[in-house]
């Protein structure tokens, strides 16, 4: 396993590192903290578990749909996206510059008997590897990141050719101010206060400019929103708020 | 039959009856052979002995197509084209009839079809056989509950780990007593006594309810010229016509069928069952459901209580189902809090639907009696009441589950 020191990879904020590996241990618990991203999770894993049975050919109605696709997941945190998608059968690197949020992960891992490889490291030094992917996530951590375009090329220079980078981050707008910041945070209490910073926020353009020097094109973008009466997220033209976008390279 | 349980299965369905062996169907034709089912019930060896029959709903009978058994059932089912409801006392000649039901949800579906339990049964065990899921003709004798996995021990020593315990193993339900799960709920002090008769004439597809001051008589068509009989009675009038000799037996079903259809003879055994309402306080618990009976049973008046389990059946695959499809614990609270929220609110309204429907009519009372006359008569008189009656009894609103819709999941 490699540890590398987080602090001084560039595109590590300090101030984020700390809060997440004070929430290491309330990943998994769906009541706590972390029952938001739980509420999210089969939104986004049903948006990348199509995405890759489309682009692969594979039969999403299968529990081994994902078998043997080599996926890196960047940000994994306690590993709700990674082991999931493990136990769709793919080989999943789960990468988290907090050792804390790594250590969780692999016991819950161990625990559930699903195959996992998290790594203490960052997207750059498994980019500085010659790591290579067919599947490139980058969930939630865009909104993180110190450097977006730098962020960006460094995930996209590990998309094998015909694989696919995806990511899911929150756009910059005012509905977004609203709902994420003042409305989950402060009004609902989804999320503890200080989770997100607004300023870091990425609108869709922003991020499509990001991705077009690196040879990837974008395929499909998907606005995220959350229903209320049915209490769960689904897919939606809106991309004011939440959104994912998948980008492809090609053969 | 035994010799080849897993030590471990994603899932265990403690119960061998419609409701288990239709989610272990469902759940194996949903996520292939990958997904280990275990059913476990020791009843699964011995012949089937179920001498009742069932009325199959439309959405029930879509669920059975999508899971490939009706075609095996479909030559002993008997439609119900239609359905007279008449309200009346024992002694009365005339019976009038008060509300009919012309019964199609769609055109060519009837909304109900009577199949005899032990023909359904034998449709499933077959299916349950061919798609691959583990028989094991033993109960559930104990569990013990981790975060990940439930321990399961079988009465005959097998231990199975699993991610999720399902109890489907009937109204008086083991494992829910030692999951700790309480039901709310109260015995009618009645008792329905089931049996099937021949008789001369044709019924034609008619069910007919006589609403009788004891309660309701049904008499429900089955194939060839035979009814099945479901006959309401205080319990302790139950026991006594229940221990009548033949000729006894015979007079007391005649006062209450009238002769509309010719002599009667009877072809089944008898039996009664208590009837009650009962809902389970929850139906889930840590890595632990109640399916069908085990969850709830409700008064047979609206012939519901199979149909219901299969609504279990329908919402608890697709919650797994969709799950399990994204790499997610499909024993885990998400999915068991999904299931619950699908499954409660109509179990309780249903509850309490059939629960006023037998209070108004198990009465002698002639004010009633004139109430409730105008209520089916007002019923009578409005196409959308009456629709909404239908579709409701065909179990097809609300929310509805794939299977329920004959989609496959």
């Amino acid at each position: 396993m490699t540890t590398s020191p987080p602090a001084a990879a560039p595109t590590i904020d300090a101030g984020e590192l700390e809060r997440f590996s004070q929430l290491a241990d309330e990943w998994w618990n769906p009541r706590g903290k972390m029952a938001p991203l739980h509420k999210f999770n089969p939104v986004r894993l049903a948006y990348i578990r199509d995405a890759a049975c489309r682009q692969f050919g594979r039969d999403a109605r299968r529990i081994d749909s994902l078998r043997d696709l080599r996926i890196l997941d960047i940000g994994c945190g306690g590993g709700i996206l990674s082991e999931p998608l493990g136990r769709l059968g793919a080989q999943v690197v789960g990468a988290d510059p907090a050792e804390a949020n790594v250590v969780a992960a692999r016991r819950h891992a161990a625990e559930q008997g699903v195959s996992v490889d998290y790594r203490a490291t960052t997207a750059e030094a498994l980019e500085a590897a010659g790591e290579r992917f067919d599947i490139v996530l980058a969930m939630e951590v865009v909104e993180h990141v110190a450097d977006v375009p730098l962020f960006i090329s460094c995930c996209a220079a590990m998309v094998a050719p015909g694989g696919l980078m995806i990511a899911a981050t929150l756009n910059r707008t005012f509905k977004s101010f609203a709902l994420a910041i003042v409305g989950a945070e402060y009004v609902l209490g989804w999320l503890p206060r200080g989770t997100h910073q607004w300023d870091k926020f990425v609108t869709p353009g922003e991020l499509r400019r990001a991705i077009e020097p690196t040879g990837l094109k974008v395929s499909d973008e998907a606005g995220v929103v959350y229903d209320l009466l049915a209490d769960r997220w689904q897919l939606s033209g809106d991309i004011d708020v939440n959104y994912m976008l998948t980008a492809e390279r090609m053969r | 039959m035994n010799k080849d349980i897993p030590a471990r299965a994603d899932v265990m369905i403690a119960g061998g009856g419609f409701a288990g062996l239709a989610l272990a169907i469902a759940l194996r034709q949903g996520l292939g052979d990958a997904f280990t089912v275990v059913v476990a019930d020791p009843a699964l060896d011995h012949p089937i002995a179920d001498a009742r029959s069932s009325a199959i709903a439309a959405a029930a009978r879509r669920l059975f197509s999508a899971l490939g058994v009706w075609d095996e059932v479909v030559s002993h089912a008997q439609p119900i084209l239609d359905m007279v409801i008449s309200d009346s006392k024992l002694e009365d000649v005339v019976r009038p009839t008060f509300l009919t039901f012309a019964g199609e949800v769609a055109p060519g579906e009837p909304f109900a079809h009577m199949v005899e339990n032990g023909r359904l049964l034998a449709a499933l065990h077959g299916r349950a056989a061919a798609d691959g899921i583990v028989l094991a003709s033993d109960a559930v004798a104990r569990f013990a509950t981790g975060p990940d996995r439930v321990a399961v021990t079988l009465a005959g020593g097998a231990s199975v780990e699993t991610r999720l315990l399902v109890a489907a193993d009937g109204a008086r339900s083991a494992l829910r007593e030692q999951a700790g799960i309480g039901t709310v709920g109260w015995s009618y002090g009645q008792s329905a006594i089931v049996t099937t008769v021949a008789h001369e004439r044709d019924h034609r597809g008619r069910a007919v309810e006589h609403f009788l001051p004891a309660g309701p008589f049904a008499i429900l068509p089955l194939t060839g010229r035979r009814s099945s009989i479901v006959w309401t009675e205080t319990t302790a009038e139950a026991t006594r016509i229940l221990a009548l000799d033949d000729a006894g037996f015979h007079h007391e079903l005649e006062r209450r069928f009238g002769l509309s259809l010719g002599e009667l003879s009877a072809v089944g055994r008898r039996g009664a069952f208590p009837l009650g309402l009962k809902v389970a306080r929850s139906f889930i618990a840590e890595r632990f459901a109640l399916l069908g009976d085990a969850a709830h049973m409700i008064h047979p008046i609206a012939g519901q209580g199979l149909n219901l389990g299969l609504r279990d059946v329908a919402a608890l695959a697709e919650a797994m189902v969709d799950a399990a499809r994204l790499g997610l614990d499909c024993g885990g609270a998400t999915v068991l809090e999904r299931y619950q929220q699908w499954r409660r609110f109509d179990t309780l309204s249903m509850g309490l639907a059939t629960d006023g429907i037998n209070r108004l009519f198990s009465n002698r009372s002639d004010v009633l009696r004139l109430a409730r006359d105008i209520g089916l008569g007002m019923v009578e008189r409005l196409p959308a009441l009456k629709e909404l009656f239908i579709h409701e009894a065909a179990g097809i609103t609300g929310e509805v589950p794939r299977l329920l819709k004959g989609e496959a999941l």
